[in-house]
């Protein structure tokens, strides 16, 4: 007969084996990734939205080449290329026993269908530039493609890594924004709307094997909400927090793991070169001082951002150091300002769009523009009205923003472009950039490149913009940096 | 009857008429293109028209009018032009959360508020009515996403019994499902059970001094007797005002609190949209929300009526 006291010994027993045995004993195949915006649709060739890139990219669909954690290029769906001697034809060798979600193989003619739909008098790819060099794009055999360029462009490969130049399948590329079919170790399985993303393993996979079986995508916009989720472990993973304020409490956790690292989110003051007064060196030159970068970091961004002189992430090859260009002085802003004859109490439009390290260094930045005789207007505005009255219109003074395509010094010799810097000299040097093939003479021409910006004080160069992420200190494997949009998963596992 | 309701029809009608045209105005004027939006900022001009004439922007605006208020009439709202994603297949995601949580919110409400709003009439001033009130006044006073993220930290972190936000959908079970709606219904109940306990305590007391309550008690009612069986059903008139605004409030005006605990409804949908410059969502969830809107009021007309006899019968 069972006494009452075996019987409490027993169930104590049976509750402090329970209790021993986490529920994570076997470990786990699963991770649930917190991403702040969810993304409008899933096609990264039809859409610019980083959210998109964030899901897919890598995971879902691959392109030709792929760009790694350290924002090197990989073969990805090539096996190899070889690239003519003038640089304008590369044939790429691409990789067998690759298929499509569907189960439709991959061959170079996907590869065809994809560029041409990319480059298309209709193409809506938000990318459309990478592929305008090509002139044609042809099929040699099953596994073999050739294509011709107009002229020698030097990050051909880079480009054809990015998210919007993933390889997508004839049959499913029309459904693809709510149905993506590509190649990746992920297969997207569901999407409730506003809420979470769906991916599982494709066993079909043609590369090494992933070590999860199910990836979650959660979304969750809210800073608080993020910090709850967190910390009740709803999410496993956010790779980029939305707060850093909290970011200390994370690191006192042991159960986290804080990860700061790199964007190539060149963050800006742009400038209105266009207009008055800014189409004077001097007056630009003038703002270039009276912005205390250091101080701008500091109260904007926790201290954990790195300045920036010139248009260029410190870490990208080619790097020149140009914080000094212009050290912070009053005194000498407010000489060349009256030398250039802008008035004391002189009013400028400080547009700032919705991200928090634009909102917040505005206001940091319009108070040291008191400090000179500047009254900076704080304007804040939605991303939508941005993108129509400043990008476009360039109905602005003053506007701060990320620039986060990588590698991107070719938007100061756009025609029109919001800044309206118009350089000859720049143009130039562009157009020399962009035909040169060999890396020693590139990357001395990137220094030419941001030298020049920073002497013309086209902008005021603020920061690279930090990525900091958050993940449970068990989780292996996801980026520290994120050199394009994306949240790579193929190598994330959880630790035993 | 009869007459009333048509009456009301009518107006409900007219009402939606004008308000299709002020919803499509306003988003005519709102600076900013969708196109814009979704290609970016590294987009081409070339590109960007390509997708506005794919999205059919380019045409007049009296011709989407037509098209646009046509479709709803038969039933069919669009396709949105992020989501790729039919109007109407993107709201009944949505509603699938906020209708059960504003019923929920508004059935803690009425709960709370109605017994909370007559204990304080039946005894005013005394320790029970003062400290009512003072909890009431709190209770307008705190902000509600403070107060939800009081609860997620108690309840979701510290005893880890709720989620702290999210929402698992109806097909994996109604429990989870009612879980994740718990916190947030508490969090929207609690100010509006407070607002609508001081209306109950109020219109009580108004109809306890009425000459009738006296009558009741005069022909030897007990005062809780005179308060039941004829001081109540009177003072719910306006208290069935109040829950009309309520319930409309609680349908679409709960973005702040579906931000903490990251609930896809209909708040975040619209606001998404409005961002992404997605407006034929934006237009007709407005509309449809304005169409709840109207009807909520038509049963609280209704509800006037079954509770006041000579409302039925005035013409």
């Amino acid at each position: 007969m069972l006494t009452r006291r075996t019987f409490v010994t027993g169930s104590v027993v049976v509750a402090s084996t329970l209790s021993a045995l986490p529920a994570w004993a076997a470990a786990r195949k699963d991770v649930i990734v917190g991403v702040r915006l969810e993304p409008p649709h899933l096609d990264p060739t039809a859409g610019a939205a980083a959210a998109i890139g964030e899901i897919v990219y890598a995971n879902v669909f691959e392109g030709l080449t792929r760009i790694d954690r350290n924002a090197g290029v990989k073969p990805a769906l090539a096996e190899k290329w070889d690239i003519s001697a003038d640089g304008k034809t590369y044939v790429f060798t691409l990789r067998k026993g690759a298929t499509f979600h569907d189960g439709a193989p991959f061959t170079a003619e996907a590869v065809k269908f994809s560029y041409d739909r990319a480059r298309a008098a209709d193409s809506v790819n938000p990318q459309k530039a990478l592929f305008e060099p090509i002139e044609s794009v042809d099929v040699v055999d099953a596994n073999t493609v050739k294509v011709t360029l107009k002229r020698p462009t030097g990050l051909f490969l880079w480009n054809m890594g990015m998210p919007a130049a993933v390889i997508l399948s004839p049959a499913s590329a029309a459904d693809a924004k709510t149905k993506p079919i590509g190649t990746g170790p992920f297969k997207f399985e569901r999407w409730s709307k506003g809420t979470s993303l769906e991916l599982t393993r494709n066993p079909n996979y043609w590369g090494p094997a992933i070590k999860l079986d199910k990836a979650t995508f959660k979304v969750i916009g809210d800073s608080q909400a993020s910090f709850a989720a967190l910390m009740a472990g709803d999410v496993d993973a956010f790779p980029i927090y939305p707060a850093p304020e909290v970011l200390d409490q994370f690191r006192a956790d042991p159960r986290f793991k804080v990860v700061v690292g790199n964007t190539e989110g060149k963050t800006i003051m742009a400038m209105n070169n266009g207009r008055k007064p800014f189409d004077d060196i001097r007056v630009r030159r003038a703002i270039s001082m009276a912005v205390d970068r250091k101080a701008v970091i500091d109260g904007a961004m926790y201290g954990i951002a790195k300045p920036i002189g010139s248009h260029f992430a410190p870490q990208d090859p080619g790097y020149v150091d140009l914080t000094g260009k212009y050290p912070y002085d009053i005194a000498k802003a407010k000489a060349l300002l009256k030398e250039a004859g802008v008035a004391e109490g002189t009013k400028m439009k400080l547009v700032l769009p919705p991200p928090e390290y634009a909102r917040r260094s505005g206001e940091i930045i319009a108070s040291q523009l008191k400090k000179v005789g500047i009254e900076a207007e704080i304007v804040p505005m939605e991303w939508a009205q941005w993108l129509s009255d400043v990008f476009k219109q360039k109905n602005y003074d003053l506007t701060i923003i990320s620039h986060v395509e990588p590698l991107d010094l070719d938007i100061y010799a756009r025609d029109d472009y919001y800044f309206d810097y118009k350089s000859q000299a720049y143009r130039a040097l562009m157009a020399e950039l962009s035909v040169t093939l060999d890396q020693a003479k590139r990357l001395e021409l990137y220094g030419k490149a941001q030298t020049m910006l920073a002497d013309d004080a086209v902008n005021v160069f603020l920061f690279l913009l930090p990525k900091s992420g958050v993940w449970n200190a068990k989780l292996k494997g996801l980026w520290e940096n994120v050199p394009i949009p994306c949240n790579d998963l193929t190598e994330v596992a959880w630790e035993d | 009857m009869l007459d009333f309701v048509l009456r009301r029809l009518a107006g409900l009608a007219m009402t939606l008429a004008a308000a299709s045209v002020v919803v499509f105005l306003a988003m005519e004027v709102l600076p900013g293109d969708p196109a814009e939006v979704m290609l970016g900022t590294n987009a081409r001009p070339d590109t960007v028209a390509a997708l506005r004439q794919q999205m059919g922007l380019n045409r007049p605006a009296f011709d989407r009018y037509v098209e646009w208020t046509t479709g709803m009439l038969h039933g069919e709202f669009g396709t949105s032009y992020t989501y790729s994603t039919s109007v109407r297949e993107l709201v009944a995601e949505r509603v699938q959360v906020s209708l059960p949580l504003a019923l929920l919110a508004l059935a803690l409400t009425t709960l709370i508020a109605i017994p909370v709003g007559a204990i304080a009439a039946a005894r005013r001033n005394s320790a029970a009515d003062l400290g009512i009130m003072g909890a009431t006044q709190i209770g307008i006073s705190v902000p509600n996403f403070w107060f939800a993220m009081l609860l997620v930290l108690l309840f979701s972190i510290t005893l880890r019994w709720l989620p702290a936000g999210g929402f698992p959908g109806w097909a994996a079970g109604p429990w989870p499902a009612l879980r994740a709606l718990v916190l947030p219904a508490v969090a929207l109940a609690l100010p509006q059970a407070s607002i609508l306990a001081r209306v109950m305590r109020s219109s009580l007391l108004e109809t306890l001094s009425d000459d009738y309550v006296r009558t009741a008690r005069a022909k030897g009612l007990s005062a809780g007797q005179a308060l039941r069986r004829h001081a109540l059903r009177n003072a719910l008139i306006p208290v069935l005002t109040i829950m009309g605004l309520q319930f409309s409030f609680l349908l679409a005006g709960t973005i702040i609190i579906e931000n903490v605990f990251y609930l896809p409804g209909l708040g975040r949908l619209v606001f998404q949209a409005i961002n992404q410059r997605d407006v034929i969502v934006v237009k007709s969830v407005v509309m449809l929300l304005v169409a709840s809107v109207i009807l909520v009021n038509f049963v609280v007309d209704l509800a006037y009526a079954v509770v006041d006899p000579r409302l039925r019968k005035r013409r």
